[in-house]
Parts: C-alpha cells; sequence; structure tokens
C-alpha cells in the first residue's frame, strides 16, 4: 500500500516508522523540516518538507497514486484541509484526518470524512481504566 | 443583517468598520483570538468584539451563528477560513459564507465545498497585471456553467492579419464567436458580419476552453512573418 502521512509529530513518526517495517511505501510531509529527523535514519520510505494544504505540493509528490492519506498534524484545520483535497481532487481512496476538537470530529464525520478524534479516545480510555480501578476496589471492600 | 467577521487583522478591521459604516445600519460581530487585536477593535469600533477561536463550537454558539445572515472569513490561513465557513453552513445553517482566501488554487476546492463566495487578493492582483500587461494573449473573463464555454478578451495587435478583414470573412475556430468589440477609444460595438476589425481593438469573444489557442491565434497572428 502506497501510503502518504501529513505531521512528522510523535503520531506520525511512529505510524510511518510501523508501516514501513509492515513494507509499506510511505511518504512522510511535514512544514517544518526539523520535524522529520523524528524519523529514525532505518527509515526507508520518503520524508519531504513542504506545505501540504498546498495543491501543487500535493501533487508533486504524486498523490494521485496515493491508496491512502492519513492527517495528523498538530492543527484540526490543515488536517481537515488537506483531507478535504486528497479526497476530492486527488480521489485518494482512503483519507483519516485527526481532529481534536470533538464538536467540529462530529461535524466532519457528518460531512463524509473518516475522523478521530484523539480527545474523546484518550478520555474514554482513562475513564475505562478508572472504572476497572473502581469496580476493582469495591470487590476488595466486599470481599 | 447580521454579519459575523472571523479574523480582526486588518481585513477584518476594515472590513467590519465599512460594514458599521454603511447606510444599511448593520449588526457586526468581529471573533479574534489574539487578546491584542480584540482589544484594538474595542477601542476603535465599540463593544463588537469577542475574543475567542471562530471554528471552536462554544465560541461560535456564544457568537449567535445561528441567527447570522452571513459569516466571512477572513483570516491569514486559508485553512481556517474554509473550516470557519463549512462548520458555520453545517452546524449553524448561515445562508452565506465568504472565505478570503490566499492561494488562487483553492479556490476550486472551496467552491466544490459549499463555500458560497471566495475572495482572493492574490487573483484580483493578478487579474489587474494580466490586464496592464500589453501581452496579447487571450485574457479569461468568466467561464460559462456547464458546457466547457467560456468568455474572453483578446487585443487585437496593430499588425494582426485581421486588420481590415470583417468578421464575416474570418476563419475562427468551432463554437467560437465575436460578442463584443470594444474600440481603442473605449466604445462599445456589437458587431456584425460587415463589422471591421480594427488594430487595437479589444474582442469578447464566446469560445470552447480547447479552443482559446487557436482562437488567439486567429486573431493576433501576423500577416507575414516578423522583419518580412
Amino acid at each position: 500500500m502506497k501510503v502518504v502521512i501529513m505531521g512528522c509529530g510523535r503520531v506520525g513518526a511512529t505510524l510511518a516508522t510501523w508501516l514501513d517495517g509492515d513494507g509499506h511505501d510511505v511518504t512522510v510531509h511535514d512544514i517544518r523540516p526539523d520535524a522529520l529527523k523524528r524519523l529514525q535514519p532505518e527509515f526507508k520510505g520518503r520524508r519531504h518538507a513542504g506545505n501540504a494544504t498546498d495543491q501543487d505540493v500535493l501533487a508533486r509528490v504524486s498523490l494521485r497514486q496515493a491508496d491512502a492519506f492519513v492527517a495528523v498534524t498538530q492543527g484540526d484545520n490543515p488536517n481537515v484541509t488537506a483531507t478535504e483535497m486528497n479526497k476530492h481532487l486527488f480521489g485518494v481512496r482512503r483519507t483519516l484526518c485527526r481532529i481534536y476538537d470533538p464538536i467540529r470530529e462530529e461535524i466532519y464525520r457528518d460531512l463524509g470524512l473518516e475522523t478521530i478524534s484523539p480527545t474523546l479516545v484518550g478520555a474514554k480510555l482513562l475513564k475505562d481504566l478508572l472504572d476497572k480501578q473502581e469496580v476493582a476496589a469495591d470487590g476488595e471492600t466486599e470481599g | 443583517m447580521y454579519i459575523i467577521v472571523v479574523g480582526a487583522g486588518k481585513v477584518g478591521y476594515y472590513l467590519a468598520k465599512e460594514l458599521l459604516e454603511a447606510p444599511e445600519g448593520h449588526e457586526v460581530l468581529i471573533i479574534e483570538l489574539d487578546a491584542a487585536k480584540v482589544e484594538r477593535v474595542t477601542q476603535e469600533l465599540g463593544d463588537i468584539a469577542l475574543r475567542g477561536d471562530g471554528c471552536e463550537a462554544a465560541t461560535m454558539e456564544k457568537a449567535g451563528y445561528g441567527r447570522a445572515d452571513m459569516v466571512i472569513a477572513v483570516t491569514g490561513d486559508d485553512e481556517d477560513n474554509l473550516v470557519v465557513c463549512q462548520v458555520a453552513k453545517a452546524k449553524f445553517s448561515v445562508p452565506r459564507t465568504v472565505a478570503r482566501i490566499n492561494n488562487p488554487k483553492n479556490e476550486t476546492i472551496f467552491k466544490q465545498l459549499g463555500i458560497d463566495t471566495t475572495v482572493s487578493a492574490t487573483a484580483a492582483i493578478l487579474a489587474q497585471i494580466e490586464q496592464e500587461l500589453p501581452i496579447h494573449g487571450v485574457i479569461q473573463l468568466l467561464g460559462l456553467k456547464g458546457g466547457g464555454l467560456e468568455i474572453v478578451e483578446v487585443k487585437v495587435p496593430q499588425r494582426a492579419s485581421v486588420v481590415g478583414k470583417r468578421i464575416g470573412e474570418l476563419l475562427l475556430p468551432q463554437q467560437s464567436l465575436i460578442a463584443l468589440i470594444v474600440d481603442s477609444d473605449g466604445t462599445p460595438r456589437v458587431p456584425s458580419n460587415d463589422t471591421m476589425i480594427r488594430g487595437e481593438d479589444q474582442i469578447i469573444a464566446v469560445t470552447r476552453r480547447e479552443n482559446e489557442d487557436a482562437l488567439r491565434a486567429a486573431l493576433t497572428n501576423s500577416s507575414s512573418p516578423a522583419g518580412g
């Protein structure tokens, strides 16, 4: 699978490394060249510094042939813009968009984007852990 | 009208000011993240600024997007302007959204995503330069919906082979039509088959996109090669 990842933060770099390890063809984009240093030297994919919400830049890294696009920059709005461009202008089959703001995430999910809100996912995980601990504690007092 | 302006940079500031001064008596609200800019607006224009993120639901509720007639996003970032307008439409059913864009290439995708109007200073300046430049090319004025037709402007050079010919004699590409001629002194003429083409005429024509080059060649090529 040919995957383009926009945003080389902790999540972007980790995902890129995993996919590269699985043998996929990975391109990582970041507007800050420094951020690409997060990728280990063993990373076999392409590193690309540039503004990925610029259609010309997107076209240059041959997104037309990409199977999947993942937007994980720090900004919800650049993620949305880049995802919409890939989906609507370049016809990328699978696009994933990270949106921190849960309300905005819901809106864009309704508008047809495949979205994920780490805010909700993270909060849910934490709550589940706390709930579990509570059950365990309750069990202890009863037992 | 109740108009919400997102972004209190120079564009947002003067836009709000003009809207407030308009005789229609608009109700205007500016949303801005930067406290210093909010302060400036409040001091100069009155209590019309709300500090916050223009695409965050809590701010949008407080600003009353639900009753806005128009939302105008004029921050310096195309991405932010896109999201402001899309969320205003999707969540608050704002009837009219206007987005400022910096990269003229974003116009297509913004329109495709439902933004009613896009305004690009870059595109406006480019168009102005093209109008002023003494090149004898084709300037696209307007694309007609469907059918791939467009309205273009061509300036006829003094030495063009068509100068002195009547429109009926011209060989134009398929589905091309000369709709209007503006003389070098600015007088518009509705052409007929007998109308004579003169040097420096500005020709407004309808043509198919793919015939643009052929039309330019027909109207601007010289009769003999340079120096001949």
